[in-house]
């Protein structure tokens, strides 16, 4: 008899099955929305054979174009805009002395995190509503503050598990070494916390990439991002042409995560 | 609770700086030391331009949940030059005294004069103080090499200078082979070489160096001891050291400080500190100790256990029932008649030297005896047997406990 192993998940019985389970419920309908992207009929439930016609088709598309363009847009400068106020933020809330009012902003960098999203996006509504009718100004500004606003918590949070995981002494060890607090800052503390703010940032990009609920809200008339393009084509008539432009997204995005985990993997 | 002969040689101090000196920047300073109460520094007979480092009655109080004294009231100077060790137990304010000199920690009160400079104010790049850091803290996203220049291109050296200095410090610590390295893929005796190096590069006027061979297994340790002697020498840089390990001390200090409890017990070279501590914890924190009753008059005691004998007085205590250290090496066995009778309790055999415990016949005092052993392995008494002990001339010392 083998020596009694030490406890682990793995010995629960049917352990195998539900993690079986558990990958075929995730990707399947991901295989199946892949699958069809390739049909060459305009179904989704009959494959007529395989053709890249969806996709010739999503490229050619101006909307799609447009739409497409729109998002890296939005989320490009949300994601950036964001990242650096979480950046700063998860630097006063653990490289200062405790201060009062300390956990309370910590408690309000999150708190959106627990707010349901309906419930931002309809406050957006009515206060951007507002601003419009007073201004008259309807340009792409209301969605970059929205993302923005909504993406600084994802962005936090790496970040600020990075910086708690960083031993202060090499800042000592730096002012030690003659360095003045920017020296410090910009030759240790932020090269180290670089892992943490890559992360946020593609947090967030991916978060904003991915938004309707808001995005739907505060929009004007011709600011369609990907998302919202893709839920007004739903009501619609619904073609492989869908399932092209979300194949797309999905691969862009697995290819952002690998880079990232090369790069960072890379770093030490 | 300050003693008269600290009293005494501060006087000294006082009248040979100012025969000494005629004028200059250091008047004012001197005139100050003589004002403020000096520190006491047995056997000290230098001048202020030789003191590198002088703390003044500094305090650290930590205010958390409840208050920790972690300094309390400490004074004390410091030489150039001069390998100084803080020794004393965990939790004492080491640590706590190095990051009040490196400027890590303001301190609560008091004053930190570097080089005749109040220096008290000056955030931690302002100060010529480097830190050899316990965990070396370095940088882990830097090379070798990178890691040793950071410090000079901070203070913005010439490019020529801070290549050469780098070259320099990795002959110094034999690193040069390795200078293209991470510093997570060199092993612990070299990240501890690294350390040292970086710290030195920028030729502060002290180096501070917090436990800096608590990491290391004993051969390296030696190894190391002898080559941090060996770089203070060649650098002429004056080192503040931490340690909790006490035959270390010994064998490195030009002088130590006894710490405990936020206070310095006692401040001397290791002979001094070893031979004549001036209380109780000081003796019993470093080397092994006999604790002898005994009634002191005049320059001599006479002990509880028997017998009259001349007796050093390091810390001046008044004549009256006192004390007595006796080291276990300087007791031994006698026929002489004034010798003192005592019963042989138990004898450890240990290689060079036999340790027998023995039970004074008159007071019912345990008295250690720490005996060479002979060639030929035999004399030893038996357990139970009668001896007498004999003292040697100079051996006993008044504690001031
Ligand atoms: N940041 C702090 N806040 C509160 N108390 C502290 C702080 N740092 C140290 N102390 C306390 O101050 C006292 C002295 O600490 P210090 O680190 O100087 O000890 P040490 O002599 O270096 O000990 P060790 O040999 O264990 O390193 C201790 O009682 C410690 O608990
Ligand atoms: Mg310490």
């Amino acid at each position: 008899m083998a020596e009694r192993a030490p406890f682990s998940v793995q010995t629960i019985p049917g352990f195998a099955a539900i993690a079986i389970f558990t990958f075929v419920a995730i990707y399947t309908p991901l295989v199946i929305l892949v699958a069809f992207s390739f049909n060459a009929g305009d179904s989704l439930a009959i494959w007529e054979g395989f053709s890249l016609k969806w996709y010739y088709r999503a490229a050619a598309n101006e909307q799609v174009q447009s739409a497409a363009i729109r998002s890296l847009y939005l989320a490009g400068i949300s994601a950036s805009v964001a990242t650096v106020a979480a950046t700063m933020a998860a630097l006063a809330t653990t490289r200062t002395r405790h201060f009062p009012g300390k956990t309370m902003i910590y408690a309000l960098i999150n708190q959106p995190l627990m707010i349901p999203e309906i419930v931002t996006a309809v406050a957006l509504l009515i206060v951007f509503a507002w601003v419009k009718v007073a201004t008259g100004h309807t340009s792409m500004i209301y969605l970059i503050a929205a993302h923005t606003a909504f993406c600084i918590p994802f962005a936090y949070l790496p970040i600020r598990a990075r910086l708690e995981t960083m031993d202060d002494t090499l800042e000592k060890a730096a002012a030690d070494l003659y360095a003045g607090r920017w020296q410090v800052f910009r030759r240790i503390t932020l090269p180290m916390m670089m892992p943490g703010i890559i992360a946020g940032l593609m947090l967030a990009f991916v978060i904003s990439m991915d938004d309707v609920v808001i995005t739907e809200f505060v929009k004007s008339a011709g600011q369609d991002t990907l998302p919202t393009y893709m839920l007004g084509q739903l009501r619609r008539v619904v073609t492989p042409e869908i399932n092209a432009i979300s194949t797309v997204v999905v691969f862009a995005g697995a290819f952002l995560v690998t880079i990232f985990f090369w790069v960072s993997s890379n770093r030490r | 609770m300050q003693n008269l002969r600290y009293a005494r040689q501060n006087e000294t101090v006082g009248t040979t700086t100012e025969t000494g000196q005629d004028g200059g920047p250091n008047t004012i300073m001197q005139a100050q030391t003589d004002v403020a109460e000096p520190a006491p520094m047995p056997g000290d007979t230098s001048n202020t331009r030789e003191i590198a480092i002088d703390a003044r009655k500094i305090s650290k109080i930590y205010r958390g949940e409840d208050e920790v004294r972690a300094l309390d009231n400490v004074s004390v100077r410091i030489r150039r030059n001069e390998f100084f060790t803080l020794l004393g137990p965990s939790g004492c304010g080491k640590t706590t005294l190095l990051r009040v000199i490196a400027g890590f920690e303001p301190p609560t009160s008091g004053q930190l004069w570097l080089n005749g400079k109040d220096i008290s104010r000056l955030p931690p790049n302002k100060r010529p103080v480097n830190t050899v850091f316990q965990n070396y803290a370095l940088f882990p996203h830097m090379s070798v090499a990178n890691n040793i220049k950071f410090g000079l291109e901070m203070l913005g050296k010439p490019k020529a200078e801070i290549n050469q200095t780098v070259e320099e410090m990795l002959t110094l610590v034999q690193m040069q082979a390795m200078k293209a390295r991470r510093t997570s893929e060199i092993s612990g005796g070299q990240q501890q070489r690294v350390a040292l190096a970086r710290a030195l590069a920028p030729k502060p006027e002290v180096l501070l160096l917090d436990e800096p061979l608590s990491a290391l297994d004993l051969k390296l340790r030696k190894e190391m001891q002898m080559e941090l002697k060996r770089l203070q020498h060649e650098t002429g840089i004056t080192f503040i050291f931490v340690t909790h390990d006490q035959e270390e001390a010994l064998t490195m200090s030009d002088r130590i400080a006894v710490m405990s409890a936020g206070k310095i017990l006692q401040i001397g070279s290791p002979q001094e500190i070893y031979q004549r501590p001036a209380e109780r914890f000081v003796a019993n924190f470093i080397g092994e100790s006999n604790f002898l009753d005994a009634r002191l008059s005049g320059g001599s005691v006479t002990l509880k256990a028997g017998g009259t004998f001349p007796v050093e007085n390091p810390a001046n205590v008044a004549d009256g029932d006192v004390s007595v250290l006796l080291r276990p090496e300087h007791a031994f066995l006698s026929d002489a008649e004034d010798a003192l009778p005592a019963r042989v309790e138990t004898v450890v055999y240990s290689g060079e030297a036999t340790s027998m415990h023995t039970r004074l016949e008159q007071s019912g005092e345990p008295v250690k005896l720490r005996l060479a052993n002979a060639p030929t392995g035999s004399g030893m008494p038996e357990e139970g047997a009668q001896v007498r002990i004999g003292i040697q001339p100079g051996a006993l010392s008044v504690l001031k406990d």
